[in-house]
């Protein structure tokens, strides 16, 4: 019988299964940092287990850490601690890699784990956090798990998981001019919704994703979990094999050989049956930007903002009220006449190399607007930094007025000192636009790296198009 | 892990869907390196008036009297009512551990978000899916009668109203199992780890560079 992608990935990992379905998955790769941690190490210890193959760890700090001064340390006392406590952890139990604060290779969990090819094509990839699903992009059973489960891998090297339905989303056609994965992804939540995906897992196929290069993978795969599936993934081809050649932990010489002719295996055989198939026209998709405080609340550059009364359902048209008074927004208020306050460019979403040169080819030669107080560029890892300073991608950032700064989470979360104030109004390249997620009080509108930019410049959403 | 068997618990709605875990548990109380703790600052954002910050004493915030949870008749609630996508947002299990923390047991939803669903069961407490008809009917049961109880008994599957109606919720054998029994995940894979160590080996031969 021909077998999806997600079939292959599944079967080769069973240890075992209860009776009622609930398999024991074998996990290869398993990303730690900080936040999610630190009560699964003292699980361990208090339990008098040990790691049970501390070669498949791979940690980081990047949630908490700051991206400016770093020579001044974590000057948040709470913050240290969970750094250190992770320090302590890795110290301790060992692990294959360990980036931590100031390292060279420090940077976002899911930055770091693809550019150091420690995420190789039908791993299982598990992490303490949620977008762990951007790893799919490798054909990798990617899952975001709790603190419980990140014990639970810790002590067994496995993971409980049910079997979920297969979903095919199907993205046909060439994306226009100044159209990015992101606003695929976006697009996509919009006509779906953020629980379209809940109990499926998600293959991306079709003519528009082989298009797409690993980084625009990554970024549609991250965006999965927030279309309510756990998991996203796409099949290898030839981009994933020469993305991952000669990186850090790629196999080499014979294993090399060996693998690729592995991983050319890892796709949907044809005639494989999906749960449910989602057909998308990448044609008709134009820039986007989220209106509300949920990513399905979007619309396109030239769209406007709802009104409550467009929508049937009571607790939709509710939902939408209150996400326009969070938001400050009147209904009808057309996209391109939203001023912004800040802009952020970064997170596990967009703050790889080509979306760094994404947002640069909009600013070169020009310059923030006035009522723009602050635009934060900050790369996904060190290497990306270090990419992009030897492109010159930072003097454009610079003489733009926008800053350039050190690798992390930053103000995905702002759990470190990047954030909006109550009230402020932003354009973020990141994931989620929930309340408060950005800063207390804080408004957040989900773009691409090319409109946040184009943002930074023209002082309010635009579209992107008239400036390339 | 507390054991789970049945609860005769009052209940509180709480009428919003997609409820995130930024709004269960807000970022800044995740810098905590504990598991417990959380619940004084379950919605921590929409039950008080000021910002909360870790380290600040709860008892002397003020509460949004707007808020529901922070009604008189909704305290020592057990049992949350909630609308659809409960718990979406990200994987942190900080939110389940408010939500113990500050006193429910139960969820009743028409759904929750796939990572939220699994870490409650992690920790004791019991989501509940039921179709949206009978949340809807619930929703309006409660807001009419004050003190309003549901008895939910997880062997039995189910929810049962004042009225004498049982709702009948499906649930995953294996996870009815560890809840009822109060098993942690770990000891019960460890009875596994004979086949573990074989799975390893094999795939340590076969895809040796997984292993590097
Ligand atoms: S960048 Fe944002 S979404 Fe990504 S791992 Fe960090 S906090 Fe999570």
């Amino acid at each position: 019988m021909p077998k999806t992608l997600y079939d292959k990935l599944w079967e080769d990992h069973v240890v075992h299964v209860e009776e009622d379905g609930t398999a024991l998955l074998y996990i290869d790769r398993h990303l730690v940092h900080e936040v999610t941690s630190p009560q699964a190490f003292e699980g361990l210890r208090l339990a008098g287990r040990k790691p049970w193959r501390v070669s498949s760890i791979v940690a980081t700090a990047d949630h908490n850490t700051p991206t400016d001064h770093w020579d001044e340390g974590i000057k948040d006392p709470i913050s240290r601690q969970q750094v250190e406590t992770l320090d302590a952890n890795i110290h301790e139990s060992g692990a294959l890699a360990y980036f931590p604060f100031r390292d060279l290779r420090q940077g976002i969990v899911h930055v770091i784990g693809p550019e150091n090819g420690a995420t190789l094509p039908g791993m299982t990839v598990v992490c303490g956090d949620s977008h762990t699903s951007t790893h799919g992009a490798f054909a990798c059973l990617a899952h975001g798990i709790g603190t419980s489960e990140v014990e639970h891998v810790l002590a067994t090297q496995c993971l409980l998981q049910k079997k979920s339905k297969a979903m095919l989303v199907k993205v046909d056609g060439a994306l226009g001019r100044g159209v990015s994965a992101k606003d695929l992804a976006l697009a996509l939540i919009g006509r779906i919704g953020t629980a379209g995906g809940t109990g499926y897992a998600i293959e991306f196929g079709g003519s528009t994703i082989r298009a797409l290069s690993m980084e625009g993978r990554m970024t549609l795969c991250n965006m999965a979990i927030e279309a309510g599936a756990r998991v996203g993934f796409i099949a290898v081809d030839d981009t994933t094999i020469n993305y991952l050649k000669g990186r850090a932990f790629a196999p080499l010489g014979d294993n090399w050989d060996r693998a690729v002719a592995h991983w050319r295996t890892l796709v949907s055989d044809a005639g494989a049956r999906f749960d449910a198939v989602v057909e998308v026209d990448a044609r008709s998709i134009l820039p986007q930007v989220t209106w509300g405080t949920s990513p399905e609340m979007v619309t396109d550059v030239k769209g406007r903002v709802p009104a409550p009364e467009d929508f049937a359902d009571p607790v939709k048209r509710e939902g939408v009220e209150r996400a326009l008074q969070y938001m400050g927004l009147t209904p009808r208020t057309p996209i391109d006449r939203i001023a912004v306050d800040k802009v952020f460019i970064g997170s596990c979403t967009n703050s790889r190399i080509e979306d760094l040169r994404a947002a640069a080819a909009i600013a070169k030669g020009r310059r923030k607007a006035d009522n723009v107080k602050l635009v934060l560029v900050v790369p996904g890892s060190g290497l990306v930094k270090r990419q992009a300073e030897a492109e010159g991608l930072d003097k454009i950032f610079i003489a733009a007025g926008f800053e350039w700064r050190e690798p992390g989470c930053s103000m995905c979360l702002a759990m470190n000192a990047d954030r909006l104030e109550p009230g402020e109004r932003c354009a973020s390249t990141s994931n989620r636009n929930f309340e408060g997620r950005q800063g207390n009080g804080g408004r957040t509108h989900l773009v691409s790296p090319a409109m946040a930019a184009t943002a930074a410049i023209a002082g309010h959403f635009a579209d992107v198009r008239e400036l390339i | 892990m507390r054991k789970f068997t049945q609860i005769d618990g009052l209940v509180a709605p709480l009428d919003r869907a997609n409820v995130d875990t930024d709004a269960i548990i807000p970022k800044q109380f995740l810098k905590s390196i504990k598991r417990s703790g959380f619940g004084p600052n379950a919605f921590d954002e929409w039950r008080y008036l000021d910002h909360g910050e870790p380290g600040m004493d709860n008892a002397k915030r003020a509460p949004n009297p707007d808020f529901v949870l922070n009604q008189p008749r909704y305290q020592g609630a057990s049992i949350l009512l909630t609308r659809e996508n409960f718990g979406c947002g990200s994987s942190r299990e900080h939110a389940p551990w408010a939500l113990e923390d500050y006193g429910f047991r139960a969820l009743i939803g028409p759904s929750f978000a796939d990572i939220f669903f699994n870490n409650c069961f992690k920790n004791g407490l019991l989501p509940i899916r039921l179709p949206a008809s009978e949340v809807e009917a619930l929703f309006a049961l409660v807001q009419a009668t004050p003190g309003f109880k549901l008895r939910i008994d997880l062997d039995a599957q189910t929810v049962t109203r004042p009225d004498g109606k049982a709702l009948r919720f499906e649930v995953d054998a294996f996870r009815k199992y560890c809840l009822l029994n109060g098993f942690d995940d770990i000891g019960l894979t460890l009875r596994h780890a004979d086949k573990i160590r074989d799975f390893e080996a094999r795939r340590r031969i076969e895809q040796p560079w997984l292993f590097a």
